[in-house]
């Protein structure tokens, strides 16, 4: 599904990403973990399209197709998902219309009239049910005055509702308390199918309890320095990340 | 001959077509000289420091209309809140269009500023309301020296008017240049609610100047709302003034919708004469390519326990220039004053700029007043925000902008016309999205 080639890339002539190679197919889910300043959060941002980042080497192939040309829209219409860190607060645009224009605007990027209201409304329900979301909170202005906890239930609502080939979660886990930890891990897990493919960033391996993942990646200095199983995740948590540093310098 | 000079010397001539025997005679030959004295505004002026007016006083504009015009409502329907029963006042090239009009004498005054100085049974309410509030500078004197056509309302105590008043004016641009000089009077008695909805439209490029005066009474408890959509083609300029004199507990709200225009002077004034009185103005300014809007505001705190809210708007981008220039007084006698002002700002390219400037003139010491003005940008990360979830660039972009500005609409009490701003804000940032949010 997902086939990065040597990805280099920088923002404002810095270089981040320096020879990145990763193959994600379709049913797996990856995990990509490393120090802060490794380049993490730069991946998730350079495979969904931030225009800040300038890919000065490598390929990003999408089912085939090389997608560095695309707009961050034009990304999202091929089923790209960029699950936020710091999720933006829109004052002004509700939840419910937020989700609305997104998905009529990835209709109408198909060819497809929008959906009918009342398709909308049934799927807005069911998925905010998987998430347990409080109906109320769909009418409230995007992110704005969210809780931590809120904003990332929100962003997985987003996921449920778009239906992506390819999420990827940057820092999920990132100011969730484990009731909401939880929530959030059991959504991922219930959108999860053979036919799509989760990227899962993060610091931590408390995450990776619910998400489980098929492969462990860790990020070093702009490069993937190693890889393996989800056992893994479970020795970086235990020892750290330096061994993985001085093994990476060595 | 410059349009001054033609102006006065056309006062002669303007005077033989009304009724020399009006009581408003004595008021218009005062204010024809108030006129040849003060002139146009210039930007010596510290109120007119960012707006000049040269470029469209340079026209050579027919000052009083001669010829009646029509219109078939087909082909203006468009401009009117249809979807909605009202009452309208229609004024073709500045003559009353009766055809297209829906006035009433049942239960209230709805009809023409004409009938309303030349028939005796008017005369009190002239006499006691008619340029009495609007200041004695030049361009106030000037419409005043002109006055003959507009709408008169008068609503007597405990009416609630359920339908709007829409007053339209259409230039049909059958003169190759057209000065206009409406004046509306609008008075609501006590316990009264009175709603309505303005708008000046050029139907053709011939270059419009209006240079409207509208004076409105909102008496003991009285709620007036009032919403201008200001969305002309750009060769039609247009000076607004508008006084608003509130008496005790009224509530009087004036919306302003700036989006079309090539020069556009909002001066509007509230007097509080009373207590427990609310004050709001809002407005939502959207304009590119060279054109000007200027908002300058006034609200007089003369009484103790009154409010007053503003909260404006603006989104400018090409050359377009946007002026803010909102005064505050509250008097010594005026305590527990709650004055709250906003003015929000987003540029969206270089060479486009706002000059914004709250005054405020605090006498009494026992208030609460704030201000705050903003210029900024589309937020980025917003805006890759908005994109990553597949909304592309151009609506992602409006609707930030929509956002940004759509809490003006809170306090539109008629959903018709807050689709129809939300239809011509899609239609300006051109887009084709539903802002229903």
């Amino acid at each position: 599904m997902l086939k990065i080639n040597n990805l280099h890339a920088s923002v404002d002539d810095k270089g981040i990403l320096r020879g990145i190679n990763l193959e994600v197919k379709p049913g797996e889910i990856h995990a990509i973990m490393g120090p802060n300043g490794s380049g993490k959060s730069t991946l998730a941002s350079v495979i969904a399209g931030k225009e800040e980042y300038e890919v000065t080497e490598g390929t990003i192939l999408l089912e085939g197709d090389d997608i560095e040309e695309l707009s961050a829209e034009e990304r999202a219409h091929k089923g790209i998902f960029l699950s936020f860190q710091y999720p933006i607060e829109i004052p002004g645009v509700s939840v419910t219309n937020f989700m609305k224009t997104a998905i009529n605007e990835t209709r109408k990027a198909k060819g497809l009239e929008d959906m009918p209201a009342k398709d909308m409304l049934k799927m807005i329900r069911e998925k905010s049910e998987l998430l347990e979301i409080d109906r109320k909170f769909l009418s409230r202005s995007l992110n704005e005055g969210f809780s931590g906890g809120e904003k990332k239930r929100n962003e997985i609502f987003q996921m449920a509702m778009l239906e992506p080939k390819l999420a990827i979660l940057d820092e999920t886990d990132s100011g969730l308390d484990i009731d909401a930890l939880r929530i959030v891990a059991n959504g991922v897990n219930k959108l999860k199918s053979k036919d799509n493919a989760v990227i899962v960033i993060t610091h931590y391996q408390r995450l990776l309890d619910h998400i489980v993942p098929d492969f462990v990646h860790v990020l070093h200095n702009g490069k993937i320095v190693k890889s393996g199983g989800k056992e893994l995740a479970h020795e970086l948590e235990a020892k750290g990340y330096d061994w993985i540093k001085e093994e990476a310098n060595a | 001959m410059d349009l001054k000079e033609k102006l006065v010397s056309s006062f002669m001539a303007f005077e033989d077509t009304v009724d020399v025997h009006s009581p408003i005679h004595d008021i218009r030959t005062e204010a024809i000289k108030t006129f040849e004295n003060e002139g146009f505004p210039s930007k010596r002026e510290e109120d007119w420091k960012y707006t000049s007016l040269n470029s469209v006083l340079k026209h050579d504009y027919s000052v009083f209309p001669k010829h009646e015009n029509a219109l078939e409502f087909k082909d203006i329907n468009k401009y009117f809140i249809h979807e909605i029963d009202a009452y309208k006042i229609i004024f073709i090239d500045g003559k009353y269009s009766s055809h297209l009009s829906q006035t009433t004498h049942d239960g209230l005054d709805v009809c023409l500023m004409s009938s309303a100085l030349n028939k005796p049974k008017y005369r009190l309410i002239i006499e006691n309301y008619f340029n009495k509030i609007a200041p004695k500078n030049g361009l106030s004197s000037l419409n005043t020296a002109f006055s003959a056509e507009g709408a008169y309302i008068h609503v007597p105590k405990n009416k609630l008017v359920e339908k709007p008043i829409q007053i339209i004016h259409f230039s049909t641009g059958n003169e190759a240049a057209l000065m206009l000089q409406p004046r509306n009077l609008i008075v609501v008695d006590e316990n009264s609610h009175v709603q309505i909805i303005e708008r000046h439209q050029s139907l053709t490029d011939n270059p419009v100047l209006t240079n409207s005066v509208t004076e409105i009474f909102a008496n003991k408890r009285a709620i007036v709302d009032y919403y201008k959509i200001q969305n002309d083609n750009e060769n039609a300029s247009l000076i607004d003034n508008t006084f608003v004199n509130q008496k005790q507990e009224s509530h009087a709200k004036v919306h302003t919708f700036s989006f079309g225009g090539k020069l556009i002077r909002n001066n509007l004034n509230f007097y509080q004469n009373g207590e427990r009185i609310d004050s709001t103005m809002k407005g939502i300014t959207i304009i590119g390519n060279k054109q000007h809007v200027d908002h300058n505001t006034l609200v007089h705190h003369i009484e103790p326990n009154c409010e007053s809210h503003q909260d404006y708007k603006g989104i400018f981008t090409d050359s377009s220039t946007g002026v803010f220039n909102g005064k505050v007084v509250v008097e010594k006698l005026a305590q527990k004053t709650n004055a709250f002002q906003s003015n929000n700002n987003i540029l969206l390219s270089d060479k486009a700029s706002i000059n914004t400037k709250p005054q405020l003139e605090i006498f009494a010491d026992d208030v609460k007043c704030s201000h705050g003005c903003t210029i900024g940008q589309l937020d980025d990360s917003a805006l890759f925000y908005l994109r990553s979830r597949g909304i592309p660039e151009k609506e992602a972009r409006a609707l930030l902008m929509f956002a940004f500005s759509n809490n003006v609409l809170d306090s539109v009490r008629i959903p018709e016309i807050k689709n129809r701003i939300t239809k011509i804000i899609a239609n300006k940032l051109g887009v084709n999205i539903g802002f229903d949010l």
